[in-house]
Parts: structure tokens; C-alpha cells; sequence
């Protein structure tokens, strides 16, 4: 008789979350908070050993700073961190890192790549950006055209990427390549961790139209990149960057966003302190905007419920398509609704903020930047797509770009 | 903040209503009903109330009510939106249900959820919740004389909840003295009619501060309610949209895989997505007695209204030359759409509300 091995026990990944509660994460905190002092500790040290006590992510698997514990208990976990006085992380200055390179690892990298990359991700020591779109591959992702070809145990890159955020600070690249230009264009592509400190690499800072450049141009030429940081299989990129996409798409933080809490607060805030800019008109305009954010929070804040339950609903695709309209269209009342005072700008100079810093500045730089949100992170009109496609059912629109070999498609 | 998702008793409800409302009540046979002059259902209305026991979902268990809340009540107006089902569920269920609740009345609640009789409050249908109006009807001792316009739900009641200067009273509606007289309605599935009393004999529930909470009460509940009924109604246009556009070809192609009509069933999903948090947030508020219940209220109708009518304006669209035919029942749900969004007051008067909710002064 052959003995039938019994099935591999499931990843912690995959398990439920097994019973700790929110007692139990608190008291894991106050166990580790006994042995590291925050204030004794140099943060890096401190976030270091936070990793490995699982209580990072903690709903990531153990060994890889979590405790395959449900994700609802992760504001319970910082709450207590923050309470202590203890350091963080700085979540905003690594996003990149934290909401799409961290899931796209923990999905489709080696138990190797996952050792190397989490732990400085998570700990802020090493800046993640992403190298998808380029100037001939926006909406059509995945006709770009950068090439990687095989060399011994490397692969060589040359390209040109753009509207990379923080490039100029980041270590790593997220990078979508094709290796095989007489496939289909989603065939061809192979996914890769790029080392931004490599020989080859150029990155330039991108002016966009609010004077400032928040994003940069990469060109990558002849950049060597071992076989050893391939993400997933060859040709199977377009698999793996939609984990990093959807990733983005979703980005609803931990906690619950307060009433007002968004650009609308901004424009409540210049309608209670300026009475003399009132007229009837605005006033509808305004009430009708609140409405709408108000709406939109509670729906981000359902969203978040259900998340929290395990249940993630599809309004997660959403959320990013509300947020932009209505970021533009209250800026957009708010210049309207300080009237002259909205015939200035505050500063044209060619400036490179890490962080989009929309209620320290103008109603006009508010205005300005409120348009990015429509475009960048997948344009509405493709989101849009995306609901009809994907939630809807609805059927595809004839297309005549996905079974021709790559290298024969018009660009 | 209050609990927004569906919990899983909610979702079995939810099952439970929309098989019976399939069996018993399904679109062509509600069209059938309107043509033939009067909407109402009694036999579905028997069914919902006394076997299935939802007419008392919000009354509490003392009183013989299912002591489960206003959450639970939400959800199977939903399903009684999205079937236009001509019953009077959010006037005696919901509304008078509400008033009856502010002032406690044992013996009319208890019949109410025992499915033995139905109330509607005696105010026009367009009434927002807020301050007080001044009352058209009067008392002269127990008697009551005057008019009431554009009743929802009241034609089929056994009792009338009347708000008088002198309070607010019970009146039976088979009394001599009170006429009813119905009236050619915009929405076919929710009848209107004029009351008039002429020294009407009833009882009076309140007096004073504690009649205009009661009637204040009803109003609240009645406008935060109606948006899950608004949901409803949203959410069969949009699945029957989908469904036909997906099976109907010109050009050689589904309609529905044009960009252009995509585009516009993507964007109304997403305001259903947020019609759903929303009616959901009133829904919690008005159970749980929240302080911003008056917010949730007014923000409920002044987003989930309009909601509703667009989807219904879509689903007329584009369904094309069907769509705009007698024999579709896009035009019930049109009709239901564009009455509700005047019910408890329109979507500019709950803004208007707000404004002074928020201190977003005008």
C-alpha cells in the first residue's frame, strides 16, 4: 500500500484568522513595549523589532511581521503603539511600499524575496516607487514598451518610464517589462524588482501643471537586473501587476474618516468663516456637495466595515472615481467662492514635495492638482470600464489589440 | 458609528421577502393591479403582515411586535421597492407605527403587528419632517373637522392618526363623518386620497408637546425609511437595465458593450453603492435613537431621492422604444421614483435642512 501523504496545511495566508482578539493584541504590545523602550531605542531599532514580534501587519503571515491575525485588529495594534509613544513608520511617506509592492510580494514572491523586501519596506528604510506607465503605455498599460532580454543570470533593460512618484528617493522599482514582443501584449510581459541605484538608471524630475513636480521620468538603459529579482513567472507580469493595481485602486486607510474630513471641510470651513462671500446659488452648490461627500464617506466607511469583517464588497473600485469628481468639483466651487482672492497662486517655482499637501495651500493649487485625481492611478473612463467589466458583467467592447503578436500592433 | 453591512438575520430576511414578493407579486401582476383601478394587494398585505409577522418587525415584543427595529424593517422595504408592491408598509408599518411608539399606545400596536389592522397618519404625503404646521383639521371635544390632502396609504386603513391644534387622535376609519376620497396618482402603486372629517368621532393619543414629538416621530422614520424603499426601486432598474442591454443587439453587437451606455450604468452603480451606505446610516440612526438621526434623515433623502429617480430615468432610457411602452414596468418604477422623491419633503428642503443641521448657513 502507498501511504497517501496527508494535504500541506494551509498558509497562514489562507487560514481565518485564528482567535486572537483585541485583548490579545493589546496585551502582545504591552509584552513588547516591556522589552523595547521606545524612547531608549533608535526607531529604526525599534520598528526593526516590532517587525519580528509579528506585530507590523498582523495580518500578514508569521515571519513576515504579522500574526495571520484578522486585519480588523490592526488599528487596535497602531492605537497602542501610538498611545505608548512609540515611533512609526511614517505610513504616507512609504505608500508605494506599503499598499502595492507589500501585497504584490506577499503574493507572488519567493519565500526569498519575501524575507529580503518586507522587512525594510515595512520598517521605512528602503522606499518603494512603481515603473509602469510610459509615454506610449498609459490607459494600454500593457502595450509599454520597455524591454528586458536575457543575459546569463541577468536580465537587460531598457526603457523609459514615467509618472514615477518619489523615484528620486526610492531604492526599489516596481517594474513591468516585456520579454517576449512577438506575444500578445499581456503574454509578453514579466515582472521585476529594480535596483534604483543601478548603473543605467537616470531619473528627472516630471513639472506637471501646478508648477511643482511631484513625479519623475525614469530611463532605464541597459540596466542589469539578476534573474533572482523576477516577480512571478516569465510572461506572466500582467498577472502580477494586477495584484499591484488592484492594490492601488483599493487604498482605503485604517481608521474612519471623520465627517468633513476631506477637501469638502476645507470649503465648509470658507463658507462659515466668510459670510460675505455668500450668494443663494453657492449656497445650493455647497449643500449639494456636502451631500455628495457626506455619501461618499459613509460609503468608504461601509467599504471599511466590511473589509474589517472579511467581506470585501466591489465598492472598493469605486471609491477612487468619487473621490476624484469630487475633489474637482469642490475645488473648483471653492475658487469660484473666494472670488478675487482665487485670481492668485501661491507659487509657480519648480518644487518636489513627497507628500500632496492639498489643505496648505491655495484654492487655485487645490483646483489644480484635484485634476491629477482623475488620471493618475487609472483614469476614471477606466475605472469606469472596469465597473461595466467586472461588477456589471457587462459585455467587452470588440477588440482587435489582444491576440495580434505585440510587435505588429499600430503605436 | 453605526454598523452599516447587512448581518446575516437581515440577509435571510431579505431572502425570505424577495422569494414571496417573486411568487406573489411580480411586476406584470402589479401593472394588472393598476389597470384595474385599484393597486392594493390585501392577499400580499396578509401574507407580509399576519403570516410572515412584518408589519410588526418595529413594534416591541411586549405589544406582540417581532421587537427587532427599524435596521430590519429597511431591508424589507428594499424588497418592497424593488417590487413596487402596492401594500402600505412604510404608512403603517413604519409611519404610524412610529407616532404609535411615541406615545405608546398598547392596543393599536399590538393590532397593528398582529397584522389585524393597518394606520395612516393623516398628513400629506409631501410633508417633511421639521417644525409643526399648522393643522387642518380640528377638535371640538372628541369630534374632528377638516381636510387632509394627498394621504398615502390611508385608503385601505382601519385607523387614522389625526393631528389636530387640540392634539393628536385616533380615529377609525369606517366611522360616519369620514370621507375618503381616492385620487388619480402620478405613482399608480402607492394611492393617494383627501380625507374629510366632519365631526368625526375619535380618541385622542397626545395633547400638546408630546402629540407634535409623536407626529415629528412618524415623519423621521417615514423619510429615513423611505430611502431603502428608494434603494430598492434603484437597484431593479439598474439590474434590469444590465440585464437588457446585455441581450439586446444593434449594430450586430450587445448594447451594452458600448462604451457610452457602460459608462452611464458604471456611474449609477456607484451612486447606488453610496445610496446603499447611506440608507444603511439612517436606517442605524433611526434604530438606535443616534443624536445625528436628524443628519442621517435629511441626508438620506436629500442623496438616495434622487438616486432612485435617476435610475428609474436610465432604466426608461436605455431600455429604448420598450421602455417608454404601458406593457414595461419601467414606468411604475419612473413614477414611483420621481412621487417618492416629493415624500417627506424634496430633496432642496432636506438640503435646506442640513444647512441648518451643520451650521452651513445660506
Amino acid at each position: 500500500m502507498v501511504a497517501i501523504p496527508p494535504p500541506p496545511p494551509p498558509r497562514p495566508a489562507d487560514r481565518p484568522g485564528p482567535p486572537i482578539d483585541p485583548a490579545r493584541v493589546r496585551q502582545l504590545v504591552e509584552q513588547f513595549l516591556a522589552g523595547h523602550d521606545p524612547a531608549a531605542l533608535a526607531p529604526r531599532e525599534f520598528l526593526r523589532a516590532r517587525f519580528d514580534a509579528g506585530l507590523a501587519w498582523v495580518h500578514y503571515p508569521v515571519g513576515l511581521g504579522g500574526l495571520a491575525a484578522s486585519r480588523a485588529l490592526q488599528p487596535v495594534v497602531d492605537a497602542s503603539f501610538a498611545a505608548a509613544g512609540a515611533p512609526d513608520n511614517e505610513p504616507r511617506r512609504i505608500g508605494i511600499g506599503l499598499g502595492m509592492a507589500a501585497p504584490t510580494i506577499r503574493a507572488h514572491g519567493t519565500d526569498e524575496q519575501r524575507r529580503r523586501f518586507l522587512r525594510p519596506l515595512w520598517t521605512g528604510e528602503e522606499i518603494w516607487c512603481q515603473l509602469f506607465s510610459e509615454p506610449g503605455a498609459g490607459s494600454d498599460l500593457a502595450a509599454l514598451a520597455t524591454r528586458a532580454v536575457p543575459d546569463g543570470d541577468d536580465w537587460v533593460v531598457t526603457g523609459q518610464k514615467v509618472w514615477t512618484s518619489i523615484a528620486h528617493q526610492a531604492r526599489w522599482g516596481l517594474l513591468l517589462a516585456r520579454t517576449d514582443p512577438d506575444l500578445p501584449k499581456h503574454q509578453g510581459l514579466t515582472y521585476f524588482i529594480c535596483d534604483l541605484t543601478a548603473p543605467g538608471v537616470e531619473v528627472r524630475p516630471l513639472r506637471q501643471l501646478t508648477g511643482e513636480a511631484e513625479f519623475n521620468e525614469v530611463f532605464l538603459t541597459g540596466v542589469r537586473i539578476p534573474d533572482r529579482h523576477r516577480l512571478g513567472a516569465v510572461g506572466q507580469g500582467w498577472q502580477v501587476a494586477r495584484t499591484t493595481l488592484m492594490n492601488e485602486r483599493v487604498a482605503i486607510g485604517g481608521g474612519a474618516q471623520p465627517r468633513e474630513g476631506g477637501l469638502i471641510g476645507v470649503l465648509a470651513q470658507t463658507w462659515r468663516e466668510r459670510p460675505e462671500l455668500r450668494t443663494t446659488g453657492l449656497h445650493d452648490a455647497v449643500l449639494r456637495l456636502w451631500v455628495r461627500a457626506e455619501a461618499a464617506r459613509l460609503t468608504a466607511e461601509r467599504l471599511r466595515q466590511q473589509l474589517a469583517a472579511g467581506e470585501p464588497g466591489p465598492e472598493g473600485s469605486a471609491a477612487k472615481l468619487t473621490f476624484a469628481q469630487l475633489n474637482q468639483e469642490i475645488s473648483s466651487l471653492e475658487l469660484e467662492l473666494v472670488g478675487a482672492d482665487g485670481l492668485q497662486y501661491d507659487d509657480w517655482r519648480l518644487r518636489r514635495p513627497v507628500l500632496v499637501d492639498f489643505a496648505g495651500r491655495t484654492p487655485g493649487y487645490r483646483y489644480l492638482r484635484a485634476k491629477g485625481n482623475s488620471i493618475e492611478g487609472g483614469t476614471s473612463e477606466i475605472l469606469r470600464n472596469i465597473i461595466a467589466d467586472r461588477v456589471l458583467g457587462l459585455p467587452s467592447e470588440p477588440r482587435v489589440d489582444t491576440d495580434r503578436p505585440w510587435k505588429d500592433l499600430p503605436r | 458609528m453605526t454598523d452599516l453591512r447587512y448581518g446575516e438575520l437581515e440577509q435571510e430576511l431579505r431572502g425570505t421577502v424577495r422569494e414571496m414578493l417573486s411568487a406573489q407579486s411580480p411586476p406584470e401582476q402589479v401593472l394588472a393591479r393598476c389597470e384595474g383601478g385599484d393597486p392594493y394587494d390585501p392577499k400580499l398585505w396578509r401574507t407580509l403582515a399576519a403570516e410572515m409577522g412584518l408589519a410588526g418587525l418595529a413594534v416591541p415584543e411586549r405589544y406582540g411586535g417581532g421587537g427587532a427595529g427599524w435596521r430590519e424593517a429597511a431591508v424589507v422595504l428594499e424588497e418592497l421597492g424593488r417590487a413596487v408592491a402596492p401594500v402600505p408598509y412604510l404608512g403603517s408599518a413604519v409611519v404610524a407605527t412610529a407616532v404609535l411608539r411615541a406615545v405608546d399606545d398598547r392596543a393599536l400596536l399590538t393590532d397593528l403587528a398582529a397584522g389585524a389592522a393597518t394606520a395612516a397618519l393623516a398628513a400629506p404625503f409631501a410633508t417633511a419632517p421639521g417644525p409643526p404646521t399648522d393643522p387642518t383639521v380640528r377638535a371640538a371635544g372628541d369630534n374632528l373637522t377638516g381636510t387632509v390632502r394627498g394621504v398615502a396609504d390611508a385608503l385601505h386603513a382601519d385607523v387614522l392618526l389625526v393631528p389636530t391644534g387640540d392634539g393628536l387622535f385616533a380615529v377609525p376609519a369606517d366611522t360616519p363623518g369620514v370621507g375618503r376620497h381616492p385620487l388619480v396618482t402620478l405613482d399608480l402603486t402607492r394611492p393617494l386620497c383627501d380625507l374629510s372629517l366632519a365631526a368625526a368621532p375619535g380618541w385622542r393619543l397626545a395633547a400638546g408637546p408630546e402629540s407634535a414629538r409623536a407626529v415629528a416621530a412618524g415623519l423621521t422614520a417615514g423619510a429615513a425609511l423611505l430611502a431603502s424603499e428608494q434603494l430598492g426601486v434603484a437597484e431593479w432598474c439598474l439590474d434590469t437595465t444590465v440585464e437588457y442591454v446585455r441581450t439586446r443587439y444593434q449594430f450586430a453587437r450587445p448594447v451594452g458593450s458600448f462604451q457610452a451606455l457602460k459608462h452611464r450604468l458604471a456611474d449609477l452603480w456607484v451612486e447606488i453603492a453610496q445610496a446603499r451606505a447611506v440608507a444603511r446610516h439612517a436606517a442605524g440612526c433611526l434604530a438606535t435613537g443616534d443624536p445625528d438621526t436628524p443628519v442621517a434623515t435629511a441626508l438620506a433623502q436629500a442623496f438616495c431621492a434622487p438616486v432612485a429617480v435617476h435610475a428609474a430615468e436610465e432604466c426608461v432610457q436605455l431600455h429604448g422604444g420598450i421602455g417608454f411602452t404601458w406593457e414595461h414596468p419601467a414606468h411604475l418604477y419612473l413614477k414611483r421614483a420621481k412621487s417618492g422623491a416629493i415624500g417627506f419633503g424634496t430633496a432642496d428642503r432636506h438640503r435646506a435642512t442640513l444647512a441648518t443641521l451643520v451650521d452651513l448657513p445660506g
